[in-house]
């Protein structure tokens, strides 16, 4: 089985490499880009029965620092 | 007075943190990540500069879960001393022995070079041989050293006179020019400049020598 953490910066964190890219968007002339936010994708290839608790406990410990990420699990 | 200095795969500030501890008088024992605790008798542990685990996941995050940081969170629980500078400050908030974060600089540049500091406090081991208010020009050396927390950590370090140190002109963003702060009991203080580069005339500066000789007499009292 699989899951998919996505981590990104919590809303009211300054996303500076967001902003650079917003930035960029613009020069190639993409109007209308009003917010960039960056973050990543962690995908986890778990063995059978591997719960959804677990991967939070593993978001909690490691994967995000919660002062200033939230994260979203997708368990497939 | 015995300090311990960690190493970890990428570090790259050790050495030079070695020394200023041990040019101030002290007895200086290199520890490895995997060491699972520390050496006996440690006054005071200094986490260096560097790129811990190629920065990878955040800066800090992996070496702060390495089996010797279980250990060196359980000294600085017991109220030992602990001091980390660049990476070795991301390491301290990635433990949680410091709130808040070090987040991308604003400009989102490498930043290299010398830059004026306000001493925050004079009231710990560390900042005992400056006054308040005193301007000192300490080297900055990083890509991630924009300190952010929530506003009310920012009141309560403000209230508590637990920030050690400011940015006098703020190169990277960092909320409240943070540039260093002290925890709770003082005993643990997390800064981003790099005082051990400023601690020989060879450095060209020496306004670093006054936090390792401070450092070595308060503990020689103790």
């Amino acid at each position: 089985m699989k899951a998919r953490v996505h981590v990104m910066l919590k809303d009211g964190v300054l996303d500076p490499q967001g902003e650079a890219v917003r930035h960029a968007l613009g020069g190639l002339g993409f109007d209308g880009v009003e917010k960039v936010r960056q973050g990543k994708v962690i995908e986890l290839d778990l063995a059978d029965g591997t719960s959804e608790d677990t991967v939070r406990e593993m978001c909690e410990k490691l994967l995000a620092n919660t002062v200033i990420e939230s994260y979203q699990i997708e368990m497939s | 007075m015995r300090a311990a200095v960690v190493v970890f795969p990428g570090s790259n500030c050790d050495r030079d943190l070695a020394v200023a501890f041990r040019e101030a008088g002290c007895q200086v024992e290199m520890v490895w990540h995997k060491d699972t605790s520390l050496p006996a008798g440690i006054d005071i542990v200094g986490i260096p500069g560097g790129f811990s685990f190629g920065d990878y996941l955040r800066c800090g995050a992996i070496a702060a879960n390495s089996p010797i940081c279980r250990d060196i969170k359980t000294h600085a629980e017991r109220g030992g001393f602990v001091l980390g500078i660049c990476n070795g400050f991301q390491v301290l908030t990635e433990t949680k022995l410091l709130p808040g974060a070090l987040l991308r600089n604003a400009g989102l540049k490498y930043i290299c070079r010398t830059v004026p500091l306000i001493v925050g406090t004079s009231d710990s081991i560390y900042t005992a041989g400056y006054e308040a208010g005193q301007q000192i020009g300490i080297p900055i050396a990083h890509h991630d050293g924009n300190y952010t927390a929530s506003d009310e950590v920012v009141a309560q370090l403000t209230a508590e006179d637990r920030i050690a140190f400011r940015y006098a002109d703020n190169p990277n963003g960092s909320t409240a020019d943070i540039a260093g702060i002290l925890s709770e009991n003082r005993r643990v203080l997390g800064m981003m400049p790099h005082p051990e580069r400023a601690a020989d005339e060879k450095h060209g500066g020496t306004d670093g020598k006054a936090m390792f000789a401070s450092i070595a007499s308060a503990l020689a009292a103790a």
